[in-house]
This record gives C-alpha cells, sequence and structure tokens, in this order.
C-alpha cells in the first residue's frame, strides 16, 4: 500500500459514520489534504460511504471548492469578482493563459504552476489582485503579472 | 491578570451598579477604556492581509522587540476601509485611539517612533476615536467627523476593527451576551418572536423578508428537532459585510444565532460558512471553543435548563447555494440544487425538519434588539422598512469599503458624500447595485431613497447589498456580460429556463461584444434581433425559473437595457465600444509618424489586414481588421494605437 491510499484511509477513519452528509466534509479533508481529489480517492470515498463512485464524482464536480488535478508548485489564484474585473483582471487571465498556456484549474506539464481563478477574494479595495501560494499581489498589471512569473520560474530552476 | 469564568458570567448577568469598585476598574481593562501599557490593533482580516497587514504585524513585532517596549499587539477586523488598508489603530494610556491608514511595513518604524514622542504623523492619520474618560489628542479630527464615518449610522458594525474579535471579555465588557442571558431568562419563545416582529427586522440577504414570520412557521410546526441555520455562503463577488461582521465581531454573531435558535424552539444550529473564508473561520471557531468553555453553548446553559449547540460548517463554493433549499441540499451531503417551494423549509428544511435559515446581518442584528428594544429599532430607519443597511462599495469609487445607513438613506448620500464618489478627473456613470443578480441604476435614480419597497416599485433590487460603481471610463454592456457570465456558469442546471436562458443570454452579450467574425450569419440586423430577444427570454426566466437565482438572472440584462440603450446600440450598430473596454471591437490604427515599415506586424496579422510596402508606414485595412491587437504587441516602435 503506497502512502497516498494510507493516507486517504486515515482520512476516512476520521469519519466513522457512513452518513450522506459526511460526503462534504470528506472530500474537503481530501482537498485540504492533497490539494486535489484523485479518482482513486473519489472510489475510496465510495466504497467508504456504500455510494456509487459517479454519485461522488458528480458532488464532487458540482461545487467550486474541489481540483481534480495536481496542483502546482506554484499556485497561482486569481481574483475574478466584480472590482477586480473592472479593474481589468481579465486581461490578467489573458495574460497568464498565455505565458503558461494553462487555464483555470489546470497545472502546467512540468507540474510547476496551477491556476484558479475565484469568484471574488474580498479584497475588493485593492482590484485587481492576485496570490500566489498565499502571497498576494494587488494593483497589478499585465506587465507586472509577466515579472511575476517569470520571477518564480527562475526561483523554480535555482 | 486574565479575568476568570465567573467574574465573566456575572458580568454578562449583572446591571453595572452591581459591580465593586474593583471590578469596575476590571471592566474598564477589559473594554480598553483603561490601559496598561500601549495598545497597537492590527486588522488582520483578508483586505488588510492583500495590502500587507502580515508584514506589518512583523515589522511590528520586530520594532518593539529591538527597542524592549512592552505593548498590547492584537488582531481586528476591518474598520470598513478597505482602500487605505493596512489599517491599524494605536491607543496610548489615558488617550483616544487614534487610526491609521496604509501602513506598509516600511512605515511602521517611523510611525511609532513619533507616536510614542506624542507627535502624529498627519499623512497617515484617519482620526481618533471618540471615547469618554480619554484624553482627546488636539487638532485630530474624530473618526465622527469624517464624511466617511460621520455619515454612517453604525449599530451592526459599531464595534467592528476597534474590539478585539478573540476576546470573549472584551465582548462581555461592552455589554455583550446580556441580550441572550435576558432572552432565555425572561422571555418566552414567542415573546422573542413578537419582539422581533415588533422591531420590524426583515432578512437582508436580498428578499427582505420579514424575519418573524419566518419563525413564527418554524415555531408553530411541531416537531421533535428544529434546525436554525446562518447562512454564512457569501458568494456574491463584491460582497464582503457578512465577511466583515464575522472578522470583527463573531461574539455578537454567535449571540444573535443563539437568540434566534430559543426563539424557534431549536437547540441545533448550523453555520453554513463559505470554505475561502479562512480567517472567519478561524475567529468563529474560536469563539464557539470560548463558549463552550463559558457554559454558553452545550446542555442546560447557565441553568437554564436549555440546551444549545452551534457547528460550523463549511460550504465547498456554489453560488446557488445562497438559496435556501439549495443550502440545505448542500448540508444534507447532496449538489446544492434548489427544490420547488412549498413545501418552505421552515415546515420541512434540513433532514424533514422545520428549519430557518437567515443571514449573518440579520442575526447580527438581534443582540442590540433586544437589548435596547423594538421601538429602538423602529426609530431607525423608515417606517417599513426599519433598522439600517451595510452596503459594500467597490468599483471605480475613491474609497472602497463598507457602509452602514439607516434604510432610506439615497445612493448619492452613499456614493458621493461618504465614499467620495469618482476618482479624480472621471465621472460617475452608473451603480450596479446587488451583484449577479442585481440592477444597474443610472444616475437619475440616485436620488431615491432605498428601501425593499422603493426599489422594487422602480423595478430595482437590493440583492445583498454590493455596490459596483462605475465610472465613464467603463463599459455597461461589458460588465453586464461579466455578470451573465458568472451566472451561467453557477446556474445548477435543473430547470430549462435558467440553464439554458443564461446561456443564450450570455450568448447573445458575447455576440455583442465582438466583432463579427462571420459576416453573414452575424450582419448587423441578425445581431439587433437577437437583442430584440433578450427581452422575451428574460420574461420567460422570470416567470418559469424554479429559484431566485433563474428570476433575477435577466436583471442586470433588462435595467442596463432600459436605461443604457444607446451604449448597446453603439456595441450593435457602429460595432464600437465608446469606452474601449470590449477589446475585441478596439479599431486599431498605424501611425504614420512612428511606423518606420519593419512589416512585422503585417507578417504577423492573422487576417492579412495590414497592408504596405517595407520602409514605408504601413496601414491597416479596417474591413478586415478581426481587433485581436497582435499587432500593437508587436510593435517595438508603439505606432499601433487604438480608437
Amino acid at each position: 500500500m503506497n502512502t497516498e491510499t494510507a493516507q486517504i484511509d486515515e482520512i476516512l477513519q476520521r469519519f466513522p459514520q457512513i452518513k450522506r452528509n459526511a460526503l462534504i466534509p470528506l472530500l474537503q479533508a481530501v482537498q485540504d489534504e492533497f490539494g486535489y481529489i484523485s479518482e482513486e480517492a473519489i472510489a475510496r470515498i465510495g466504497a467508504h460511504l456504500s455510494l456509487p463512485t459517479s454519485k461522488v464524482f458528480g458532488l464532487a464536480t458540482f461545487y467550486n471548492q474541489f481540483s481534480f488535478s495536481r496542483r502546482g508548485v506554484y499556485h497561482i489564484t486569481l481574483c475574478n469578482g466584480s472590482s477586480c474585473h473592472l479593474a481589468r483582471s481579465g486581461e490578467l487571465l489573458g495574460e497568464i493563459t498565455k505565458v503558461l498556456e494553462i487555464s483555470d484549474g489546470e497545472t502546467t506539464r512540468d507540474g510547476l504552476f496551477s491556476l484558479e481563478v475565484q469568484s471574488c477574494i474580498g479584497a475588493c479595495g485593492q482590484s485587481p489582485v492576485m496570490a500566489v501560494n498565499g502571497s498576494y499581489y494587488s494593483g497589478i498589471n499585465v506587465k507586472e503579472v509577466r515579472e511575476i512569473i517569470k520571477q518564480y520560474r527562475e526561483d523554480a530552476s535555482r | 491578570m486574565l479575568p476568570d469564568k465567573e467574574f465573566l458570567l456575572r458580568l454578562a448577568q449583572s446591571a453595572p451598579s452591581e459591580l465593586s469598585t474593583d471590578e469596575k476598574e476590571m471592566v474598564t481593562l477589559l473594554n480598553r477604556e483603561r490601559l496598561i501599557c500601549p495598545l497597537v490593533m492590527v486588522n488582520s482580516s483578508i483586505s488588510g492581509i492583500v495590502a500587507g497587514a502580515k508584514e506589518t504585524w512583523e515589522a511590528i513585532e520586530q520594532y518593539v522587540a529591538d527597542r524592549a517596549i512592552e505593548i498590547d499587539l492584537c488582531e481586528s477586523g476591518s474598520i470598513g476601509l478597505s482602500s487605505e488598508e493596512p489599517v491599524i489603530s494605536v491607543q496610548l494610556p489615558e488617550r483616544t485611539r487614534l487610526f491609521f491608514a496604509r501602513v506598509t511595513a516600511e512605515k511602521v518604524s517611523s510611525l511609532l517612533d513619533d507616536l510614542f514622542h506624542q507627535v502624529i504623523p498627519d499623512q497617515l492619520l484617519i482620526g481618533q476615536l471618540r471615547r469618554e474618560g480619554q484624553e482627546p489628542w488636539s487638532d485630530i479630527p474624530y473618526l465622527d467627523e469624517i464624511p466617511f464615518f460621520g455619515l454612517q449610522n453604525r449599530i451592526v458594525m459599531e464595534v467592528c476593527g476597534i474590539i478585539d474579535p478573540f476576546s470573549f471579555g472584551e465582548y462581555v465588557a461592552r455589554g455583550g451576551y446580556k441580550a441572550f442571558l435576558t432572552t432565555i431568562r425572561s422571555y418566552t419563545l414567542s415573546e422573542v418572536c413578537d419582539l422581533v416582529r415588533d422591531s420590524g427586522l426583515r432578512g437582508r440577504a436580498g428578499g427582505g423578508f420579514p424575519t418573524s414570520k419566518k419563525w413564527k412557521v418554524a415555531f408553530d410546526t411541531p416537531s421533535d428537532q428544529k434546525y436554525l441555520i446562518c447562512n454564512a455562503e457569501e458568494s456574491d463577488p463584491g460582497a464582503f459585510m457578512d465577511r466583515t461582521l464575522m472578522e470583527g465581531n463573531p461574539y455578537q454573531l454567535l449571540e444573535g444565532i443563539s437568540i434566534a435558535a430559543y426563539a424557534i424552539g431549536s437547540n441545533r444550529a448550523y453555520i453554513y460558512i463559505r470554505s475561502e473564508y479562512k480567517d472567519s473561520i478561524r475567529r468563529i471557531t474560536n469563539a464557539i471553543k470560548e463558549l463552550r468553555v463559558m457554559g454558553l453553548l452545550g446542555d442546560n446553559i447557565l441553568d437554564s435548563g436549555y440546551n444549545l449547540q452551534i457547528s460550523l460548517r463549511k460550504g465547498p463554493g456554489a453560488f446557488v447555494c445562497g438559496e435556501e433549499t439549495a443550502l440545505i441540499a448542500s448540508l444534507e451531503g447532496r449538489r446544492g440544487i434548489p427544490s420547488s417551494k412549498p413545501p418552505y423549509p421552515s415546515t420541512s428544511g434540513y433532514l424533514g425538519r422545520p428549519t430557518v435559515v437567515n443571514n449573518v446581518e440579520t442575526l447580527s442584528n438581534l443582540p442590540g434588539i433586544i437589548s435596547k428594544g423594538p421601538e429602538w429599532f423602529k426609530s431607525i430607519g423608515l417606517e417599513d422598512c426599519t433598522g439600517t443597511k451595510i452596503f459594500s462599495i467597490s468599483g471605480q469609487v475613491r474609497m472602497s469599503g463598507l457602509v452602514e445607513v439607516p434604510m432610506g438613506t439615497t445612493f448619492d448620500t452613499i456614493v458621493n458624500d461618504i465614499t467620495g464618489g469618482a476618482n479624480k478627473g472621471r465621472k460617475l456613470k452608473a451603480l450596479h447595485v446587488g451583484g449577479p443578480l442585481g440592477c444597474t441604476v443610472p444616475l437619475e435614480l440616485m436620488k431615491i431613497p432605498v428601501s425593499y419597497a422603493t426599489l422594487k416599485s422602480e423595478g430595482l433590487v437590493m440583492g445583498s447589498g454590493g455596490i459596483l460603481v462605475m465610472d465613464d471610463k467603463s463599459c455597461i454592456v461589458d460588465t453586464v456580460r461579466y455578470f451573465m457570465n458568472y451566472v451561467n456558469k453557477q446556474s445548477c442546471g435543473k430547470c430549462i429556463p435558467c440553464r439554458e436562458g443564461t446561456r443564450r443570454m450570455a450568448e447573445i452579450l458575447e455576440s455583442i461584444t465582438r466583432k463579427p467574425v462571420d459576416e453573414e450569419g452575424h450582419t448587423t440586423l441578425e445581431r439587433f434581433k437577437e437583442v430584440m430577444q433578450l427581452e422575451n427570454l428574460a420574461e420567460v426566466m422570470k416567470d418559469t425559473s424554479l429559484c431566485g437565482l433563474g428570476q433575477n438572472a435577466p436583471n442586470p440584462v433588462m435595467s442596463s437595457l432600459k436605461y443604457f440603450r444607446s451604449e448597446y446600440e453603439e456595441h450593435i450598430f457602429d460595432r464600437r465600444c465608446p469606452s474601449n473596454i470590449c477589446t475585441e471591437l478596439r479599431s486599431w490604427y498605424i501611425d504614420v509618424e512612428m511606423c518606420t515599415g519593419c512589416s512585422i506586424c503585417a507578417k504577423r496579422c492573422p487576417a492579412e489586414a495590414i497592408i504596405g510596402t517595407a520602409r514605408h508606414p504601413y496601414f491597416i485595412v479596417q474591413e478586415k481588421c478581426i481587433g485581436c491587437g497582435i499587432c500593437f504587441e508587436v510593435c517595438k516602435f508603439t505606432a499601433v494605437y487604438y480608437k
């Protein structure tokens, strides 16, 4: 048994009750632990709660919180709230997609960057807002985004 | 010296006159009227963190460690001025509290140096907090003398950003938890319902439904178990009032939940909170833990015979879960899909039991109503719409943040007087009120007093109270397209009018904001015909959608079509975006003076729309141009521009 399977089993043991309303907290625990939900996790959760895998997957894809691809080393969160939209966050998104060749919810092939577009981070006074692994960049423009990505890429190659 | 549990509980239950002198001293320390050492508070909610509050915090820690100064460094919530973050407040013993804006890490040491020498640096100052028993600073404005705060009437947000959200002692020392204890000691369940009915409190989530009516139905429905759910799934982009309330004053919300749960006869309450709200979750979790220790949650609360458990549930993120039946479905571990009403949740909700779903702001109003009485609450706002409403102002405005005003205040006061109107050199164009399901409000309607009834009579909605300010450099069609795309993505897909309707609307708006790539299929007339369909589509969606999301989804389109039709027409007929926001409608030109004739633009143009001879200025054929802007990007001589 590999470590990931062991970790999933450990999470499952935290939810001994086999009840439908444990499903979302379970998925959240897996998401928090791994940053994404793997096929294996879905199958195991389904088996644990006696639910068909299709139901578990159907529920997980319905909600925005869950992602299904492994996160990159640098996880980019871009705010696309209404205030950020007025501050041209769309152009930032265009730049990120162009430079990294990924769209919302995807990870670059080298596993370095992943992108998540959030509906509103809640810092509307500082728009547009972007975060990389939890450090925030506010009031930025397209050029600065390019620089930030370049910086992280250099950091990674070092 | 930490106050013990018995003291805090006694404090919550007794009038100030019943306390001994020593105890009164203790209270003044707890509510920070008196200080032993200087107090520094840093707003550590998300708006602060994004602006660099974490670094500011570390810089302050470093400053005091270097100089071996003893200070009391605390986290606080936001005072609602989110464009001026990081906001910190400093209180020296015996003096009033001072608030400073934009205190980034590098400004910390000079600011504190000055302050400890009793000098106040003007450029960062917001103002001082008025409080009796403290010596004011001379020539410093009070917060209530500044328009942003002075024109507000903060009753729910009164101490947000001023108190320590982690300290139960401070909440109690400022009169907290008296309301809940009075409720369970002196009122019967239906008396609480009656008090709230008399106050005229309406749900603040958008519908404006009288809170007590919901309660009454749940109260009257016999059941072995009833549930109270606090809806903290604030997923409107641009709305952040619930989050600020939870981050600034979590105990007030929990007291409100306790009162509401008692009134409907429930001993099980849930807080359904957005999982992204990490800071709110941290504060609420701490507060629940603290209340359990105090014996204010759990079995037989202070020997009253009333049991209450409050648990936190993290919502996995879906806009539609703001709708109560969808929220309940999500709590039950299913997809957040609304179900048809009736049966209303008040009779059959969570696990088939009577359930009341109330919003954070509504519940936060309750402690005030109980302790000051319904008459006090009725004296604020309008006769048919009592109390205050918190609006979150964002967008192209001088100061963005939270504004709490009595019902009946005009948009004009809120946006122009309180938040300072449009940025310098810009002109206000419109407001978008109520988020993705809200309406575009033209300038001529800014004078109407805001209440649920007046907005409804104008065909507008209040929504959760997010106000997006748009100035002359923003495009109405683009903003509406953004909201429609958002709603389309968030539609749960259960009923056809919403699922298909929002998609068609989004497609039509997309096509308006784009150059007609295929001339034949998308002539001007075709495009205009589609716009004409918008109105029919909206009507069908309004009439036949299952829940509020589908019914209100056409709001942004219909209100903007009504008041800003000319802007739509310009997009359709002239294929021009007057504010140059819709990138694909831009017309590109080459400056003859600047162009060196390097020909790179012509080589890269995907539409072969650029012609010319090498070493002579090139020219863009407008009829062929698809507006991609590649020529602009590749030009090394900044010769390409748009109009």
